[in-house]
């Protein structure tokens, strides 16, 4: 674009006043500013002794976990709807066939490629049974490629860990009287759905 | 072979050399983690608190932090570009650090030591290396002249567009903010009457009156043009990282490196001397240390300390100020060097000039503590005025907008504001042409 292209509306400057020629009002106002900051609290913390705080874990896209259901058992259903939405393709689920008579199938191996991994979150929102979850850890690390490839147990074992402090979301938020998409009551569902 | 001996006066000037280099060289290390805290701060951050004692878990606030930067940058290779002019290259950081610690040799760095009674050493010692030079200021002045030629042959000699760029602007910005630097100095060395540093807190510290209270005008041009001669922001132009990468010293590495940036706080750890010798009162505070040149250990280490607790105040101040305030524009820099700061700087001079010369007449008159009064009262008067005066006479719009036509083009003013031709000179294809083209 050419600054005497018609599309452009020039502003006039606004002209500058007596007291900013002066310049003692602008370097009243930068040197308190500075000076307010440098005693103010700090944002950032002292990280491995103290962790930053997680604004909210419901929306907070970290580390994957596995969920179990009362029974102890994965709840993957291995319906492959994560591994599909998945833009990065670091999902890798290998089915069979379930021995338990409340589902079809279930996923023999279940791993995630944390390299990969974007951390966009479409694994979660594409779960159909709230299986797979993220948490709140936000600090992943491993000395070799191989470690951060999780494999079911690995997953399992997050939630395990992260189960006391972050419940289930799809409970969090049933306690707080918001349905899932998962969890939608029935006759909620909208007439003539799907076929 | 007591005549192979050096004699106690130059043991005691290389005694004070070693004190004085060591603690400048620390003092420029801690700086710069000053300088990083302070950034860290006034950014909400925490800032570099981690290294402590080497090999154990003790931390101690960062403060082996220096150490660590010191080690990293001294071990780190010295890479010299194939295309630089080797001489000059090598002789710019040199000439630059070896010109910046020989500065301190006129510069007080507190009062005297009591009698040693030590024989062929006159007492009282000075904190001084070399007392009684009567050009103190003017050494200063000289060798910090000479420390430009650093910066200047290292932009020249690394043979880069950046490096080259920014030792002609430090140049330029140099030359320009030296005049108002000696017209801020001039007033001072009026009044107290002697070029010497010791002699300059001395005369305040027998009246009591700080030369700022007595020439604010004098201490708001020195103290601006300090910041520009010692290359801070807001007029760190010469190394400005977001258009010249690093300025003249884009080309080091390593050690030489480490000499520019040593050099570069040892300026301002000069400006902040100078600011406090000559304005602040120095080791001077009222109802703590009198003026008096016989005095005890006690009250030695006191002005020492002293002293140095002002000192580190100026630099505080310089460190909050880089963030405090955008970098100037270079026209701006060189108008407020030439059309604001050199004019005040001169209203300074006249004032402290006419004052000094009436106050026998005016003491005469009105007596001493009406005089001394009205003598403060005059040089307010004179930073006012001249103050909202160059305010006033100011332009009310910044100059970097555009060239405004009013519409005169006649057959082509509906295409913008912008004068075309004006703007690519007069064998620029008309307006519409342009406009028409794209």
């Amino acid at each position: 674009m050419k600054p005497t292209d018609p599309a452009i509306t020039w502003l006039e400057e606004k002209p500058l006043g007596l007291a900013e020629r002066l310049y003692l009002p602008l370097f009243i106002q930068g040197l308190s500013t500075t000076s307010r900051h440098m005693v103010s609290r700090k944002v950032t913390v002292n990280y491995p002794e103290s962790r930053p705080v997680v604004g909210n874990p419901l929306i907070y896209r970290g580390v994957h976990r596995l969920n179990r259901d009362d029974a102890g058992r994965v709840k993957c259903v291995a319906c492959f709807l994560c591994a599909t939405a998945c833009p990065a393709h670091c999902i890798d689920i290998v089915a069979t066939e379930s021995p338990w008579p409340d589902r079809e199938k279930y996923p023999e191996s279940f791993s995630i490629d944390e390299l990969r991994c974007i951390f966009c979150g479409m694994c979660e929102e594409a779960c159909p049974v709230d299986a797979i979850e993220l948490t709140s850890l936000l600090d992943l690390t491993g000395k070799s490629r191989e470690e951060m490839i999780f494999d079911k147990e690995k997953l399992l074992s997050v939630y395990d860990m992260t189960k006391d402090a972050e419940p289930m979301k799809s409970k969090t938020l049933a306690a707080a009287g918001m349905a899932t998409f998962g969890h939608a009551p029935a006759d909620a569902a909208p007439a003539g759905g799907h076929h | 072979m007591m005549n192979l001996l050096p004699s106690p006066l130059i043991l005691a000037a290389l005694v004070k050399i070693g004190l004085l280099v060591g603690g400048l060289m620390t003092a420029a290390a801690y700086l710069v983690l000053l300088e990083r805290w302070i950034a860290a701060w006034v950014q909400d951050r925490r800032g570099p608190n981690r290294v402590g004692i080497p090999l154990t878990k003790i931390r101690l606030f960062g403060l082996g932090q220096p150490l660590a930067d010191g080690l990293k940058i001294i071990l780190k290779e010295d890479f010299t570009p194939s295309h630089v002019d080797r001489v000059l290259y090598n002789t710019a950081p040199l000439v630059i650090l070896a010109a910046s610690l020989a500065i301190f040799a006129s510069i007080p760095f507190g009062s005297v030591l009591p009698p040693l009674g030590i024989p062929g050493l006159p007492d009282p010692v000075p904190f001084l290396v070399a007392p009684g030079l009567d050009v103190g200021v003017l050494w200063v002045f000289a060798l910090s002249s000479i420390a430009v030629y650093g910066v200047l042959l290292g932009g020249w000699a690394s043979n880069n567009k950046y490096g080259f760029i920014g030792g002609l602007r430090s140049s330029a910005q140099l030359v320009a903010y030296e005049i108002p630097l000696g017209l801020g100095l001039l007033g001072v060395v009026l009044a107290a009457g002697s070029l010497r540093l010791d002699m300059i807190i001395n005369a305040q510290a027998e009246t009591g009156i700080w030369y700022v209270f007595a020439q604010p005008l004098g201490f708001i041009v020195f103290m601006v043009a300090s910041f520009a001669e010692a290359a801070r922001l807001p007029f760190d132009l010469p190394e400005a990282e977001q258009e010249l990468v690093g300025g003249y010293h884009t080309e080091y590495s390593g050690i030489k490196l480490l000499l520019f940036l040593v050099a570069e706080f040892l300026h301002m750890i000069t400006a902040a001397f100078l600011i406090v010798i000559m304005f602040l009162g120095g080791w001077h505070l009222w109802g703590v240390t009198g003026s008096s040149q016989d005095i005890g250990w006690i009250q030695a280490l006191l002005r020492f300390a002293i002293l140095s607790a002002k000192i580190l105040g100026v630099i505080v101040f310089f460190m909050l100020v880089r963030w405090s305030w955008p970098r100037f524009r270079f026209d701006q820099l060189m108008s407020l060097a030439w059309k604001v700061m050199l004019p005040l700087g001169l209203v300074n001079l006249v004032t402290v000039a006419a004052v000094e010369e009436y106050r026998p007449q005016l003491e005469n008159l009105l007596g001493p503590g009406i005089a001394t009064a009205v003598a403060i009262a005059i040089p307010w008067l004179a930073c006012l005025v001249g103050w909202v005066g160059s305010g006033i006479l100011t332009p009310s719009e910044s100059d970097n907008s555009p060239v405004r036509t009013h519409g005169n083009h006649g057959n082509h003013g509906n295409h913008g504001p912008f004068d075309v031709e004006r703007e690519l000179g007069p064998h620029a294809p008309p307006a519409n042409e342009l406009a028409g083209s794209r």
